[in-house]
């Protein structure tokens, strides 16, 4: 018996492996990979509520849904083209050698 | 008689439609017990028997297509092809075959050994998921999806990605450059096959395979008079995406020794090949079942079984592939992707243009389909002719109007006498 | 939902995508990582289906499957690091338990609240989704179009296309888009 708290479940620890991703890891990319991990957990969060709730329009999860696809897939090219235009200027993405502006 | 064809018209042995005696099996797994139990038997032997059924059809068709495949374009280019091994050449599959497992499946000492050993078989999964969503017969769809247009074009795009684990994993510079390259066309195609894919499913309004054949079958139509810009554009985007001559800038032999899959001898080389050959009878399918009608022949499916008119139908279309391998050069990287995006990307978006104003003043005002069909046929024949003619003289290489002879001066100054 | 087929999807599907994760954290080079992600992609548009969310399921594929995926491959192949595996910056413990914190708590509320539960079974979510795209959030649907070709064109200037590029010397509103010298 599948039912919506098994989904949530499942969508809370993604989105905690993403976060511990994106917390840990020096490479920009890698940083960029969770954050994409959590954008999907959110994904998934909104199609289980989206499918077990009542509501009176259920679809409106999956038109969020697709917005948030389309924004993340934005954000992702953007942020690609910075992380190569800085590795153009500094010679490096690591995160812990690009602090040009800290004290 | 009514009664005697009503009784031979629906039951399990009605061969002409091979989803009765399956569905027939189900329904008799589905009774055992007390009806509900057993449920999930009958839910695994579905699964198993299309499964069988794509990897039986798939192993003997990539057979026959090697065959063919080598004897059309061998007879193209005014040779014989195979003739040694069989009569006519017939057991060559066969040699081939027994070749490539004996050979040694080389691995490269410094790559990326689990990819490397991945790739192949990862390659082969989008052929065979393809192969799940085609209609062979009015109930034959190991799946009938909702949404099949678009899983086509989802599952394909897996690609680049595999082609990509390929290059990378050979650690070798030519693997990899093959691989960009086969890339970069791979996005650059997929655009323009989405788009004219759209144009069919906005004027049959079904997303599913099973839903347009049966459009088709209501309107007694195939769907190619109707949508003659999008099938081409369907065709051409989804034969560059197989990595087939003219376009398999990432595999030439003759440009970059193999590309992305140099590294690859015995049987991962002919599990590549085989993915080729697969890929290249899974758009000749979808191109079948999207324009040509699939399984429905104008009322010829009475009495030669469904799936017979397509396997035919979709032989007869990889004619097409087979005759666009053997007489068209092979473009350059740069001339295929400003095709992709300068030309077949314009003309799928005027396509959609005109299909949506079509559908839009067809559905509101509710004329009937025997006028709005025909003048739609006409309109979009029409226009695809002169969009490309016009297209192509207007922004492509123009030729030389009339041939010159080399002279030692120039024509300033004044007009020579010829 | 119940049933065999359901249930054992559920649960693989379960496994395989935490796994995935989890693969991305702990993978030894950087491309094995991102072909654990565009595993974690797939296993989420399955799961998706399992949701009886179909189109969301085929979009996921086509975008982050298929192009994010590919997108994230350039770049790391066009910002090649001289570590050999992605190294990992000194708040893996702390990230590890911001993680679980944020996961507890997500979880902890899931199971304490009184959802108010229905099934809705969708038979097509393609049909409902172009009404609802194009009747009540019309809006947010043109606005993204909008974001798509600023984020498009954004990207291109940034990295530097051919022959693009922002006059340095100029600044403020006399700045110029001019021509780079190669």
């Amino acid at each position: 018996m599948i039912s919506l708290e098994h989904f949530l479940v499942v969508g809370a620890v993604l989105f905690g492996i993403g976060l511990w991703i994106a917390l840990s890891k020096r490479n920009a990319v890698m940083i960029l990979m969770g954050i994409e991990i959590m954008l999907n957990a959110v994904n998934l969060t909104l199609l289980a509520f989206s499918r077990f709730i009542k509501s009176p329009t259920p679809i409106a999860g999956h038109v969020f849904v697709i917005f948030v696809i389309t924004v993340a897939a934005a954000e992702a090219s953007v942020a690609l083209a910075l992380i190569v235009s800085v590795y153009r200027n500094r010679g490096t993405i690591d995160i812990d050698q690009i602090d040009l502006l800290r004290f | 008689m009514t009664a005697l064809s009503g009784f031979l018209l629906a039951e399990w042995y009605d061969l002409r439609d091979l989803g009765n005696p399956v569905h027939a099996l189900l329904d008799w797994i589905n009774g055992w017990g007390d009806g509900s139990t057993f449920h999930w038997v009958a839910y695994i032997v579905a699964g198993l028997i299309g499964a069988a059924a794509i990897g039986l059809f798939l192993g003997i068709a990539m057979l026959s297509l090697i065959w063919i495949e080598r004897k059309a374009v061998s007879r193209i280019q005014i040779r014989y092809g195979p003739n040694r091994v069989g009569p006519f050449g017939l057991l060559q599959p066969v040699a081939d075959a027994l070749k490539l497992m004996q050979k040694e499946a080389l691995t490269p000492l410094l790559g990326d050994k689990v990819v490397f050993f991945l790739a192949p078989v990862v390659i082969f999964i989008p052929t065979l998921l393809v192969f799940g969503v085609i209609p062979w017969g009015p109930k034959m769809t190991v799946a009938n999806l909702n949404v099949a247009v678009l899983y086509i074009v989802a599952v394909g795009s897996a690609t680049p990605l595999v082609i990509f684990m390929a290059g990378w994993s050979s650690n070798n510079k030519y693997s990899l450059l093959g691989a960009m390259r086969g890339i970069a066309m791979a996005i650059s195609y997929e655009i323009p096959m989405v788009l004219s894919l759209l144009g069919v499913v906005l004027f049959t309004g079904h997303m599913d395979l099973n839903g347009i054949v049966q459009w088709q079958q209501k309107y007694h139509v195939w769907l190619i008079v109707l949508q003659p810009l999008a099938a081409l554009t369907y065709f051409i985007s989804a034969s560059a995406e197989l990595n087939r001559t003219p376009t398999d800038i990432a595999e030439a032999e003759s440009e970059i020794v193999a590309g992305y899959h140099t590294e690859y001898s015995g049987m991962k080389f002919g599990l590549f090949y085989a993915v080729e050959l697969g890929n290249a009878l899974a758009v000749s399918g979808i191109w079948a079942t999207l324009f040509f009608g699939g399984w429905w022949l104008f009322g010829l499916d009475r009495w030669v079984p469904a799936w017979l008119i397509f396997l035919a139908k979709m032989y007869v279309l990889y004619g097409a592939l087979i005759l666009t391998r053997g007489t068209l050069p092979r473009l350059r990287i740069d001339q295929l992707l400003d095709f992709a995006w300068k030309f077949l990307l314009p003309l799928s978006l005027v396509n959609i243009l005109v299909v949506a104003a079509e559908v839009t003043i067809w559905q509101e005002n509710g004329i009937s389909a025997g006028i709005v069909l025909p003048v739609a046929a006409v309109i979009n024949i029409l226009l695809s002719v002169i969009l490309i003619v016009g297209y192509t003289q207007a922004f492509g290489f123009a030729r030389r109007q009339r041939p010159r002879r080399a002279r030692l001066i120039t024509d300033t100054l004044a007009a020579m006498p010829q | 939902m119940s049933g065999f087929g359901p249930v054992s999807a559920f649960y693989v599907l379960a496994v395989l995508s935490i796994g995935s994760a989890l693969a991305v954290m702990a993978a030894r080079s950087i491309i094995h990582a991102v072909l654990f992600l565009v595993l974690f992609f797939v296993s989420l548009a399955a799961m998706f289906v399992l949701l009886s969310a179909d189109f969301v399921a085929v979009a996921q594929l086509l975008v982050y499957a298929g192009a994010i995926g590919v997108l994230v491959v350039f770049a790391i192949l066009l910002t090649p690091s001289r570590e050999p595996r992605p190294m990992e910056t000194r708040f893996v413990g702390p990230g590890l338990l911001a993680g679980a914190v944020v996961a507890g708590t997500v979880i902890f509320i899931a199971f304490n609240t009184n959802w108010s539960t229905a099934s809705n079974d969708f038979s097509s979510t393609v049909d409902a989704i172009g009404q609802a795209l194009l009747n009540r959030w019309a809006l947010p649907f043109e606005i993204a179009s909008v974001l798509l070709i600023a984020a498009m064109i954004g990207a291109i200037v940034i990295v530097g296309g051919r022959g693009i590029d922002v006059d340095p010397r100029a600044a403020g509103p006399e700045a110029r888009l001019v021509r780079r010298e190669r």
